[in-house]
């Protein structure tokens, strides 16, 4: 079943298609995530133990230390990086993350409306994300 | 979307001048869209901060050396501290695997045009703007006293933005670049005589906790105040409030109006914060003495060497500075002084972004931005205490420690 079909701002244009990994917090990509596994560390962190690799990231935004935006490009580089990023509103550390990452990055959506584990395609150039299958 | 870029900017963008142009300009242009600006400013000085090998890893590593394939910086552009002293590290126990690496990212950077002076303080080491100039620095110390004391412009660039600024010789045109956020916020009387640099360090905590990273316009400060105070006022300022900018009534060169709102800073809450900069730590069981955060300048340099001039350091004991003031403190005969004594003077390098975690247990400084990074990055004790006791401490053998 499809779902919604939400319109963003671009950050960092591409497309790419993944499951949804989902986290109501802030998410630190230096010290809150292992840069070699993509596993979030963060103790109690909603996304703790999970991976973020090949999935369509979505949280709020990015917290923590600038030296965050080359934890992305690390993971990235690993293979271990997210398919795409998925924010309600993208702040320096991650928006630098994904462009130097090259990463499709898509902010000024309603993340509420992406449930986690659902299939959803980013058209980061156009700013939309679908709910492909939930 | 509402930033407009010349038709040159748009080349850039389209990768006309090449990948990492290309790639600074959507940094840029992705950043001046987020906050909202109208248009990249030509800036004419760089600050890049984002160089320990210990904060970078091989991934900052690998995306410098590919920067450096074909970028160039367009205007004067400074480093920030490295890992290490890029001379003597294996004096200050740095392995060769970590020094190999650390090198190779200086090299990258100095490949692209960027001046390897490896200090927190690029005022003192020859990139000093000057009042009004659009600047774009990283290292949130030296920012915020770019701003405030020298009164040019720069919002908080994090590494990767500061070097897309050098490399396309602009910066997006928002924040502190623009009139209006540079209006004090709240005027803050500080009723309290402020004696030496951990007074300053606590004075930046109680800003940082009361109003974050609001403008303060202070009042109550002696205008004779010294450079070095405000230095570490900017340290703490930006340490513990993410502030880029204050105001010194009667110091400071930008004269805002002062602020109806009022907060009132008492000698008691500056003890306060002091007394929470440092932790349960006995005298004795310091083995860590480390002064000059941010970079010590000339003046701390003679105040140190005055103070450890025929004595002899019973713990490890490192003065950090840039390497440029090290030349001068020598001609100053500083250097002898305090190299006699023992103590290092560890150039290049800082407490906070060297590789130290692990190797000592509790550390005297007379920075409070130190104090937050030694004990959340490299897991410290810490006592902060002004310049004098600290190397009172160093000079003074602990208790039951073998001579």
């Amino acid at each position: 079943m499809s779902g919604a079909r939400l319109t963003g701002r671009r950050i960092h244009g591409g497309r790419a298609r993944g499951a949804a990994l989902v986290s109501s917090a802030a998410l630190s990509f230096f010290g809150g995530v292992d840069p070699e596994s993509g596993v979030v560390t963060e103790k109690d962190h909603p996304l703790e133990g999970r991976s973020v690799a090949g999935r369509v990231l979505v949280f709020p935004h990015g917290k923590g230390s600038t030296v965050g935006s080359y934890a992305i490009y690390r993971l990235a580089r690993r293979g271990r990086g997210p398919a795409a990023i998925v924010n309600a509103e993208c702040e320096t550390i991650v928006a630098v993350g994904a462009i130097i990452a090259d990463i499709p990055c898509v902010d000024h959506v309603d993340i509420g409306q992406l449930p986690d584990g659902a299939l959803l395609e980013v058209d980061a150039d156009r700013g939309i994300v679908e709910v492909v299958d939930r | 979307m509402t930033l407009q870029l010349t038709d040159e900017e748009r080349g850039m963008l389209a990768g006309e001048q090449g990948r990492a142009t290309k790639k600074s300009m959507e940094i840029l242009v992705a950043l001046g869209e987020i906050y909202g600006a109208r248009r990249l400013i030509p800036v004419r000085s760089v600050q890049v901060a984002g160089v320990s090998y210990d904060n970078l890893g091989q991934a900052g590593l690998e995306f410098l050396e590919e920067m450096a394939a074909d970028g160039r910086v367009r205007v004067l552009t400074t480093l920030n501290p490295a890992g290490m002293d890029i001379e003597s590290w294996r004096e200050l126990g740095i392995d060769e695997t970590f020094a190999e690496r650390q090198r190779r990212v200086i090299e990258a950077f100095a490949r692209m045009g960027v001046i390897p002076t490896c200090t927190c303080t690029p005022y003192l080491s020859g990139n000093l703007p000057r009042f009004g100039q659009h600047i774009a620095w990283s290292e949130s110390s030296a920012v915020c006293f770019a701003n405030s004391v020298i009164g040019a412009r720069t919002n908080r660039e994090g590494g990767p933005s500061a070097l897309a600024a050098a490399i396309a010789g602009r910066t997006p045109g928002h924040g502190l670049h623009l009139e209006r956020a540079r209006v004090a916020e709240v005027t803050v009387q500080v009723e309290a005589r402020l004696v030496d640099e951990t007074d300053f360090g606590a004075l930046g905590f109680v800003l940082g906790q009361a109003l974050g990273a609001r403008v303060p316009y202070l009042t109550g400060l002696d205008p004779d105040v010294s450079l070095d105070a405000l230095k570490a006022l900017s340290a703490s300022v930006a340490t513990y409030g993410g502030a880029a900018l204050f105001h010194v009534e009667g110091v400071t060169p930008e004269r805002p109006a002062p602020p109806a709102e009022r907060l009132v800073v008492t000698r008691a809450e500056l003890d306060r914060a002091r007394d929470g900069l440092s932790d349960e730590v006995a005298p004795d069981e310091v083995d860590f003495v480390s002064i000059g955060c941010p970079h010590a300048s000339l003046d701390e340099l003679a105040r140190i060497a005055g103070l450890l001039r025929g004595k002899r350091v019973l713990r490890e004991t490192w003065i950090h500075l840039a390497r440029p003031l090290r030349d001068v403190a020598e001609r100053a005969g500083y250097v002898r002084a305090i190299e006699a004594s023992g103590a290092r003077l560890a150039c290049d390098t800082c407490m906070v972004v060297a590789p130290l975690r692990g190797r000592f247990r509790a550390l005297a400084t007379s920075s409070a931005k130190c104090v937050y990074y030694s004990r959340g990055k490299n897991n410290l004790r810490v006592l902060l205490r002004s310049i004098e006791d600290c190397l009172a401490l160093a000079t003074t053998a602990p208790a039951g420690a073998e001579r």
